[in-house]
């Protein structure tokens, strides 16, 4: 296993289909097409774009929750296997951490069971006190000081913030050097969101962790990320320098993204544009 | 916008608890005015009261919430004052959706999915305008929809061969049917992708524009209520902390909480991972 902070996870020319039966018919729907980028350890790459682009379907597949159709998936420039020892060697290294902080952990369980086992299962050889200390050095990456009462506590009684990060600290576990982050904020409260974003900065910065952060979001995608990649409809139709994506767009639907996004800074603009364009007729409707 | 301004709506010392054995006090002491035409931004974080407020302003809430405490006053443009605490029967089944009307969270849940959108739009006609004939209520329904940019020929669709936002559309055509004089607006983009949102808040602006309505839209998305509102109300824990107008509380914000809130959304176009380093990180590990 190569060392932490090192090494580049790859996505090469990836496509999936879904077929979908109804009845006699069946319809296909391509839900990625030839979708082809890098990421490099200590590096984020945001990938951006609207619901149903495909963006959850690449972050499943990066983490082998789903089989391309087309393409592959490379570690370290070599393909990631699709069962057995080195399926299980690949999610020591790419793991995933899921939208919902209130579904992606089970009510059951202590938090301390949730980090103890990918540690056990990804490091049989460790000892309870090995492990022990692991899930201890896991809550502290994460921030959850006080490491013991959060160990001990459950699920709900934790604010949604905490248990994104119990989610960040579980993919970490198996000692993980890339992580897919599919809208790890959006249904956290808004004071918080920056708060685990920031976080996920850090380990990216001082861990050397390379992250692919999934979301609909421009502005953190841009003030969190290296490199920006916009989807529509399963297509890759822009990339590059995150600040470039953002302040010098050069495809239509990234412009259109881009104007949508509420600015602050446009404050009262569309009220006088509306009040302009009534006397020429309603706009036209969108959606 | 000046307090000169004819008042529509005001509301003074409401406060809304949830009776249950360890009573939750979800709005306190709230005060609001909303003026003729104004667009009113209520925003806040989940659990702050917002929504229990909007419910209070239209006389929905359900046991075991209730309003303990204050005056609500709805300023009719044709027949004076009316002390919406004071209704009940049909007053207030008079009241609600003429006067004042909603669009709900959630428009996925809040169309009937076994009636098509001809049944439900009639229906608000049907219940409020008694008089009003079949051909009459047609023309309006089809009018209604045209007006919120939805074919009127979808007027025979059920819910879910909708879109999300055409549903949203809907929703607002129905709460636009009785032609009110205020509309809340309970989060009524927070579910659509951005290119939807954005085509239905300049739909809304400008139907305000032509029909004079004033809207209380509520959200946890500071931004957009920036750029939209005339004034903007922040909430939390159920007080109003800081209630300005929007360009006031972009540029000048008094609350720790306002500033707090705006520094949690990041500018699109500004200074690239400004706020990364600063002091967020500390808070956001302590909050969070």
């Amino acid at each position: 296993m190569a060392e932490r902070g090192s090494g580049r996870l790859e996505a090469r020319g990836l496509g999936k289909v879904f077929r979908m039966r109804n009845g006699l018919r069946i319809t296909t729907v391509h839900a990625v097409r030839e979708a082809s980028f890098t990421v490099e350890a200590g590096r984020t790459v945001a990938l951006v774009g609207e619901s149903g682009s495909g963006k959850s379907t690449i972050a499943r597949m990066l983490t082998k929750l789903e089989r391309p159709t087309r393409g592959e998936v490379l570690i370290d420039g070599v393909p990631a296997a699709h069962h057995g020892r080195g399926l299980a060697r690949y999610r020591r290294d790419v793991q995933m951490v899921f939208q919902d902080p209130f579904g992606s952990l089970n009510p059951f369980h202590t938090i301390r069971h949730h980090l103890e086992r990918p540690v056990r299962i990804h490091h049989p050889h460790l000892g309870s006190a090995e492990v022990r200390a692991r899930v201890a050095e896991l809550l502290d990456r994460v921030q959850l000081s006080g490491s013991k009462r959060f160990a001990e506590s459950r699920p709900h009684e934790l604010s949604g913030g905490q248990r994104q990060r119990v989610a960040i600290a579980r993919a970490l576990a198996p000692g993980s050097r890339f992580i897919v982050a599919d809208e790890p904020v959006s249904m956290l409260d808004v004071s918080i969101r920056l708060g685990v974003l920031n976080l996920l900065a850090d380990l990216q910065r001082e861990e050397g962790l390379g992250v692919l952060y999934i979301t609909h979001d421009l502005a953190t995608a841009r003030h969190f990320s290296d490199e920006i990649l916009v989807m529509l409809r399963g297509e890759i139709v822009e990339r590059g320098d995150a600040d470039a994506v953002i302040l010098h767009p050069q495809h239509d639907y990234t412009k259109l993204l881009l104007e949508a996004a509420a600015d602050p800074d446009r404050l009262g603009l569309l009220r006088d544009e509306v009040r302009a364009g009534a006397q020429t007729g309603p706009a036209d409707a969108v959606g | 916008m000046s307090d000169s301004r004819d008042a529509v709506l005001s509301a003074s010392g409401v406060s809304i608890s949830y009776q249950t054995q360890n009573p939750v006090h979800a709005v306190r002491d709230v005060s609001l005015t909303l003026h003729r035409g104004e667009l009113l931004g209520l925003a806040g974080e989940s659990g702050c009261g917002k929504t229990t407020l909007a419910y209070g302003l239209n006389r929905l809430l359900k046991a075991p919430a209730l309003m303990t405490s204050g005056e609500i006053v709805f300023h009719d443009r044709h027949d004076g004052d009316i002390d919406v605490v004071g209704l009940h029967g049909d007053s207030l089944r008079i009241f609600r959706w003429d006067k004042v009307s909603m669009v709900f969270q959630g428009s996925m849940n809040a169309l009937n999915p076994v009636l098509t959108v001809r049944a439900q739009l009639h229906d608000v006609f049907t219940t409020h305008r008694p008089a009003m004939g079949r051909t009459e209520r047609e023309r309006r329904s089809r009018e209604l929809l045209g007006m919120v940019g939805v074919d009127p020929d979808r007027i025979s669709s059920f819910p879910h061969q909708l879109s999300g936002g055409m549903r949203q559309r809907v929703m607002i055509a129905m709460a636009l049917a009785l032609d009110p004089q205020v509309m809340i607006m309970d989060e009524p983009t927070t579910a659509l992708d951005v290119v939807v949102q954005r085509g239905i808040i300049r739909e809304i602006m400008g139907l305000r524009e032509r029909l004079g309505f004033a809207v209380v839209f509520i959200t946890h998305d500071l931004p957009l209520l920036i750029e939209i509102s005339d004034r903007i109300a922040i909430m939390r824990d159920g007080r109003i902390v800081e209630y300005d107008d929007a360009e006031n509380i972009y540029r000048r914000p008094q609350h720790e909480y306002t500033r707090e809130l705006l520094a949690s959304f990041p500018s699109l176009r500004g200074v690239r991972g400004d706020f990364i380093r600063s002091g967020t990180r500390r808070k956001g590990a302590r909050n969070g």
